[in-house]
């Protein structure tokens, strides 16, 4: 690092390294100067002036946005003259916006308005008549009113450099200058929204949002994404009980502000019309509502009877429910019925990669690692598609500290825009690939793996020889598909490992053996929905379903208990690099339970003791007794993610790769849950082309 | 999209004048030379330059919209472009285009019906030491009068 400089704002003295623009300077002895085209971590703009400041001896008053610090430097921020600049500037500001505050989205968290209060002028001397533009629709995520735009370029700049579509620009000149989206009339991007909050006044508004609310009429609650596994941190912005936003704007999580266009739109699931609202039971071949203690009476009996015979249950768990629910469900299963035979879709080969790392400590990468790291290689997947925070990590850490990426895939992907070396290989043969960019991984001082669903078995342990051979720091990543894949695999929701990847002593039938079994008694499938496009082959099996929509599989039940989304709990979930990040309830739908509680209530209802059924008792057991879940509590409870400690010993994997099967997700598809979001089925992007070169 | 054999060469050559990496440079005379061949930026053309000198069409829209010699919709066979700028302005050049509106029978960016004639009022185009000045086409009419405007639109018709 260059010599450090010291400087004095407003008569404190501040020591940086060189290069620090003044205004980075000003924050580190909290003084906030303020700024509307400045935002940290893109490229500089100059725009708008608000951040004037007053240097002693030179004659000018300079942006403190790109004025790098010098030696004995001495900046005044609020000094008579640039206060008085800063009134200027936002008299020119406002002379065509056309003030609708009162009804305006942003009113109440309006950059604009905070400075008009701080420093603007009650009157102007502007008379003419203010140039009017009207609203535009751009797409049914984002709408455009030119007349708030101050034209700072924040919008222009997440949009391209954060994260590599490019759909804005700016066009026109003089006041009838305005922000333009890709495709002339309308957008045609990620729809991700992220520029509608970066926008410091109301000029960008969404469509889920937009005249629906005032920012202090509302309760917020952060909490985890539940559509990808990279787990962002979303703040739900409730409203009577219904959300109705999500962003980060308080930066709190693993992923800054970034969401995609499910983290920031795809919450609309939850007040389908839809939804489950009351437990279903099956009557003369119908399926009709019952109360709560009818249908979890019946369900106890049937689970009873069938014990005491012998007869043969089959569970299937879930890839969105909580760790808490995975592993009572395992428990309920194991202890409760005393059967292994419990599975779920899984989508990535974690335990293979678990055992390959066997001995290893720090084997395991992430989220911020991504951001961190010397290098990168993606191995079979399409980041931005099926994980777009991780690709908006790899691409901050290109933008920023200029890491490599390479990509070995079968198709053209996002990546490629700036990837070191991008390779195509067919899936299942990109291991073959790799030899060819030995050469280039081995200069870096450190590299991460990620890996998609075609590098499973065998091609996980090769992956990771090729990754000792290679002489430098590696570690990994196994890509699984949703909110808790990797929960659901850790907490033992498997036939033949139960919580922390321990063998069981006769491992179970797994999710095909079931469906497929022509004696299965009772079928119970929590949060999953594994006859969409399958039939039950034991057409008299009994089946329970826990789940929010009568998906494919509800329709097949017995009973159905209407169950409650990720937004509507608590508890825990561990994303895809293995951290583990805390739920907060939200809003609240009527009728829908908790799977935990729905669980619980069966068990009391059976006579089973089975521990007290609330999610923090439950995750206290999974500290003490999962292992690499002992994790930092205040981390956790502070909304931060706490990363498992990776298993350190053999895993007696029984390896079925054929079981991996990825959903094949999309930057616009969710599973279940995106059929039945309504933004998420309105954009119009046609999911997968969209930004292919 | 293909364009005439001429084009195509004028693209080609356009294109060699810029170092490597910097073809963009060839965007705004490309748009310019195929609006003349086809009459207007149409979303096929816009697509086409994007692809071909590798530019997001979101850069093409903001110059089709900063430029006003760019334009979506086609003109008129004769587009007349008068000048209402400063020096144009002190010698007359506002009353040549209201007289230049009454005439044609059309206001700002609009065409007659008869699609001869299209009239657009302009910023400055460099011919202040002749003021008043107008464009038709590339072509350009200093020291206008409004009786010199009406022979030559006459003489535009007769044209036809
Ligand atoms: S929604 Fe996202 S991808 Fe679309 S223009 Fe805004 S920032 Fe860009
Ligand atoms: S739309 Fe908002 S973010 Fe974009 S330039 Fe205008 S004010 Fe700035
Ligand atoms: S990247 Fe994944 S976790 Fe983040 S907002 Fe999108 S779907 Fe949600
Ligand atoms: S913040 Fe410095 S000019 Fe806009």
């Amino acid at each position: 690092m260059a010599d450090p400089i010291t400087l004095t704002i407003d008569g404190k003295q501040v020591n940086v390294p060189a290069g620090t623009l003044v205004i980075e300077a000003a924050k580190q002895v909290g003084i906030e100067i303020p700024a509307f085209c400045y935002y940290e971590g893109f490229s500089l703009q100059a725009a708008c002036r608000m951040c004037l400041v007053e240097v002693e001896k030179m004659p000018k008053l300079q942006p403190s946005c790109t004025l790098p610090a010098a030696e004995g430097m001495v900046i005044h921020t609020e000094s008579p003259k640039v206060v008085d600049a800063r009134k200027g500037m936002l008299e020119f500001l406002l002379t065509n916006h056309p003030l609708d505050c009162p009804v305006c989205d942003k009113g109440g968290e309006c950059e604009l308005q905070d400075m008009t209060f701080r420093y603007g002028a009650g009157e102007s001397r502007f008379v003419e008549i203010k140039h009017h533009v009207d609203e535009k629709q751009w797409s049914p995520a984002v709408y455009y009113d030119a007349a708030r735009c101050i034209l700072c370029y924040r919008c222009i700049r997440v949009c391209d450099e954060g994260l590599g579509v490019g759909a804005l620009g700016l066009t026109y000149r003089g006041v009838g200058a305005e922000i333009t989206p890709s495709h002339g009339d309308h957008l045609e991007c990620d729809e991700c929204g992220w520029c509608i909050d970066v926008c410091p006044v109301g000029a960008l508004t969404s469509g889920t949002y937009r005249y629906k609310s005032r920012p202090w009429e509302m309760n917020y609650a952060g909490t985890i994404c539940t559509h990808c596994g990279d787990g962002c941190k979303t703040t739900l912005s409730v409203r009577n009980g219904e959300v109705i936003r999500a962003n980060n704007r308080d930066r709190s999580g693993i992923n800054d502000e970034f969401l995609c266009v499910k983290g920031r739109f795809g919450f609309d699931f939850v007040h389908s019309p839809e939804r489950l609202q009351s437990p279903l039971m099956r009557r003369n071949g119908k399926l009709e509502p019952v109360s709560w203690s009818e249908a979890i009476g019946l369900v106890s009996d049937k689970f009873l009877e069938v014990a005491a015979r012998g007869g043969s249950f089959g569970v299937i768990g879930s890839t969105r429910a909580t760790n808490e629910e995975s592993y009572f469900l395992q428990k309920f299963a194991r202890q409760g019925l005393e059967t292994n035979n419990i599975d779920h879709h899984r989508s990535g080969d974690v335990a293979t990669l678990l055992d390959a790392l066997s001995g290893k400590t720090k084997a395991l990468a992430t989220v911020n690692d991504l951001y961190t790291a010397k290098a990168a290689l993606v191995v079979g997947a399409d980041l931005a598609q099926q994980h777009p925070l991780l690709a908006y990590q790899l691409r901050a850490n290109w933008r920023h500290h200029q890491s490599s990426t390479y990509v070995v895939s079968e198709g053209p992907v996002r990546e490629d825009q700036y990837a070191a070396k991008s390779v195509r290989a067919a899936a299942g043969a990109e291991l073959a690939a790799l030899e060819g960019l030995r050469e280039d991984l081995k200069k870096h001082g450190d590299l991460v793996i990620l890996f998609g669903a075609s590098v499973k078995g065998d091609a996980v342990r090769s992956l990771v020889a090729f990754g000792d051979s290679l002489g430098i720091p590696v570690t990994y990543v196994c890509l699984v598909d949703y909110s808790n894949s990797r929960g659901a695999m850790d907490m033992g929701v498997l036939p033949d490992l139960a919580p922390g990847y321990k063998a069981v002593d006769k491992p179970g039938m797994n999710i095909d053996e079931m469906l497929t079994s022509p004696t299965l008694d009772v079928l119970w499938v929590v949060g999953a929905n594994p006859l969409e496009h399958t039939q039950l082959k034991n057409e008299k099996a009994f089946v329970v379903v826990q789940e929010l929509f009568l998906t494919e599989t509800a329709q097949r039940a017995d009973v159905v208990f209407p169950a409650a989304s990720a937004y509507e709990k608590s508890g825990t979930v561990t994303n895809v690099c293995g951290e583990v990040q805390r739920l907060k309830a939200g809003p609240k739908v009527m009728g829908a339970k908790p799977d935990l509680e729905i669980m619980g209530l069966l068990a009391k209802q059976m006579g089973l003791n089975l521990g007290i059924w609330t999610p923090d008792k439950v995750f206290e057991e999974i500290r003490r007794s999962v292992r690499g879940y002992n994790v930092a509590l205040p981390v956790i409870a502070t909304g931060g993610a706490a990363p498992t400690m990776p298993v350190n010993g053999r895993i007696p994997v029984s390896p079925r790769p054929d079981l991996i099967r990825p959903s094949g997700d999309t930057l616009f598809t969710s599973g279940t849950l995106g059929r039945y979001s309504r933004m998420l089925n309105k954009v119009m992007e046609a999911p997968g082309q969209l930004y292919k070169p | 999209m293909t364009f005439s054999p001429e084009l195509e060469a004028r693209f080609a050559r356009l294109i060699e004048n810029y170092p490597p990496g910097r073809q963009k440079g060839a965007l705004i005379p490309m748009l310019l030379y195929a609006q003349d061949e086809i009459g207007s930026v149409t979303p096929e053309l816009l697509a086409e330059v994007a692809k071909r000198l590798h530019v997001k069409q979101v850069e093409i829209e903001e110059v089709l919209g900063y430029y006003t010699m760019l334009t979506r919709e086609p003109r008129g066979k004769h587009h007349i472009q008068v000048c209402t700028n400063v020096s144009c302005m002190l010698t007359g050049g506002e009353e040549l285009y209201a007289h230049a509106c009454k005439k044609l029978g059309i206001g700002n960016r609009q065409k007659t019906a008869d699609g001869q004639f299209s009239l657009e009022e302009v910023e400055c185009i460099g011919a202040c030491s002749w003021a008043p000045a107008m464009l038709v086409n590339y072509d350009f009419h200093f020291n206008m009068t409004p009786e010199k405007l009406d022979s030559l639109i006459d003489s535009l018709r007769k044209m036809q």
